[in-house]
């Protein structure tokens, strides 16, 4: 006979103080933020949301005349507007579905439950989106570099701060609708917003080509506003201020609103 | 901390929702002052049906809902402010499962474990389980009971002193019933305190140290399963008496005993057995006709009549 193998089971402790006995939080965070971009990489619906579209709207403005006059090269003004789109890709489409039926399943409920909590989930989730939005910019940087972009040297660093405040507002916007509607809506909204700001959102043809008042209103817009600052700042390394503090005040009202009516289940 | 002080104390909780629009805009009071003790090394149960009050009273215990009135003490702490710390004692098993469906079993124990700093043996646990016979499969494709089994493992993975589940044998087959009682039993003779929910009469008084019966988010008897159902068969309420004896014998008219009925060939039963002269009459009778029964039983209400008792006052009330 076998030895007899200690039981697996819980055993809860009849002497000596109670501690915690939760991971660190860092260690929790980045756990989960491993998980879920894991998740979101393993995902085949996802990966056509973050790389596959993309890269075609990389290639249909390259080789089209749609940006001509943005810059001096295509190229140049393509790859900072689909940049911009994978941000929207990963933290508003992607991260609010997943979201959506995460909550629809009760694995937010279950994971608020665990040391984790909500707030690790939270940041988890962002880590996450960061994490993808880093393997989307080598990829398609990388591409883009191969088809002959040439970005601002001077303008990267703004580039970079303004990719991760995008991310920001779009994850901030895509938890807001993803916790207060149905999975199946969150679903459908988030995939027609996104399919209608790529198209004439000003994210990647800058919204002062739209026709009268619609270039107005579209200017407004988290999308314009990352578009535009992303192009201007990669293109010419200037900062539009306008824009990046429209990206700000969509960051800190969508940010609050997730905070005020996110609902757990 | 003595190993004698309660686990969870629960203390006049009240939780209201809404407002409901089918109510006019109202709102609606949940709990109206559920109180309750566990202790460690014991299973205690809250039993009721649908609707009852019983997973929001779990949600308030937990934390993960703040209550509108009352207290709740979880290992001597507040829930709504313990933290990561408070959190990483107790096991939560949802009533809904709370897994992902597109996610395989051992993915997400492993991951669920990696929130601990003292983890249990994640597969040695899902061997105990069962789990690793489908270990393969996403959640999605599994069976309720599988299902729950993992759900269950995932309350168990980070070692914690004190678990709440909610339903835990809702939509099992015989058989992961069974792995799931004896489970519970090992639980407790290892001194977790653990704090379940039913509507299951059977399950309550299986598996309960402690029974809290509520109804309509109050709390309505309590004690434990023998307390319970001793306490309805009071000295003055009436008791049924079954025995069995040669079938068809003449059914003979009563004064003392209530009424006596032939269930089924051979099986009587005599209800309304009020006082002890109502046994001597039925005795006598059997000595009148020669009768010496094969068996005779007079049961103690179980959980069941106490409970349909309840409700009945409840009805009436």
């Amino acid at each position: 006979m076998a030895d007899p193998t200690p039981s697996p089971l819980p055993e809860a402790p009849t002497t000596g103080a109670r501690r915690s006995n939760a991971a660190s939080l860092t260690t929790r965070v980045v756990r989960h933020g491993g998980y879920e971009t894991r998740a979101m990489l393993g995902n085949g619906e996802q990966l056509v949301l973050a790389v596959a579209l993309p890269l075609l709207a990389l290639f249909g403005l390259t080789f089209t005349s749609i940006l001509d006059g943005v810059a001096e090269h295509r190229i140049d003004a393509a790859a900072p507007g689909v940049l911009a789109l994978c941000v929207m890709s990963t933290a508003f489409t992607g991260q609010g579905i997943s979201t959506g039926f995460d909550r629809r399943y009760g694995v937010l409920r279950f994971l608020a439950t665990t040391p984790l909590g909500r707030a690790g989930l939270i940041f988890g989730k962002a880590l996450a989106v960061l994490a993808v939005l880093v393997v989307q910019v080598v990829l398609i940087g990388g591409v883009a570099l191969f088809l002959g972009w040439r970005p601002e040297p001077a303008g990267i660093p703004l580039g970079v701060l303004l990719l991760i405040l995008g991310a920001a507002a779009f994850t901030s916007l895509g938890l807001l609708i993803a916790g207060t509607v149905r999975p199946e809506a969150t679903l459908a909204i988030t995939n027609l917003a996104w399919i209608l700001l790529a198209a004439g959102g000003g994210i990647l043809i800058p919204g002062s080509r739209l026709p009268g008042m619609l270039s107005d209103i579209v200017a407004v817009l988290p999308s314009s506003a990352l578009g535009d600052a992303l192009r201007e700042t990669l293109i010419s390394g200037t900062m539009n201020m306008g824009a990046i503090l429209i990206l700000l005040a969509w960051t800190i009202a969508a940010g609050f609103a997730a905070t005020r009516w996110f609902k757990w289940n | 901390m003595t190993t004698t002080e309660p686990s969870l104390v629960v203390e006049s909780l009240r939780k209201d929702f809404g407002p409901v629009a089918a109510l006019d805009g109202r709102m609606v009071r949940v709990l109206n002052g559920i109180s309750l003790t566990a202790h460690r090394g014991a299973v205690t149960t809250l039993l009721g049906s649908n609707g009852a009050g019983k997973s929001t009273t779990l949600a308030c215990a937990q934390g993960l809902l703040l209550p509108d009135g009352g207290t709740v003490r979880l290992l001597g702490t507040d829930p709504a402010s313990g933290g990561s710390a408070l959190r990483s004692r107790v096991g939560v098993m949802l009533q809904d499962g709370g897994l992902p469906p597109s996610v395989k079993p051992m993915t997400l124990l492993r991951h669920v474990a990696r929130m601990y700093d003292r983890p249990v043996d994640v597969d040695a646990l899902a061997k105990r389980l069962g789990i690793d016979s489908f270990a393969h499969t996403t959640i999605r494709r599994l069976s309720g009971g599988q299902r729950q089994r993992v759900a269950l493992a995932a309350s168990l993975v980070g070692n914690p002193e004190v678990v709440f589940m909610d339903e835990p044998s809702a939509g099992l087959d015989p058989q992961s019933r069974q792995t799931v009682f004896e489970l519970i039993e090992e639980l407790r003779e290892r001194g977790l305190c653990i704090v379940l929910t039913t509507h299951l009469m059977e399950d309550a008084q299986r598996l309960s140290d402690y029974v809290y019966i509520i109804d309509n988010g109050r709390n309505v008897a309590q004690g434990t399963v023998a307390d319970l159902t001793a306490e309805a068969t009071s000295a003055t309420e009436s008791r049924t008496l079954h025995f069995t004896a040669d079938p068809g014998l003449p059914i003979p008219r009563l004064h003392d005993a209530g009424s006596l009925i032939e269930e089924a060939a051979g099986r009587y039963r005599v209800e309304g057995l009020h006082s002890p002269a109502g046994l001597t009459e039925i005795t006598s009778w059997w000595s009148e006709q020669g009768v010496l029964p094969t068996s005779i039983s007079m049961e103690p209400k179980n959980l069941e009549d106490v409970f349909l008792d309840i409700a009945q006052g409840g009805t009436r009330g």
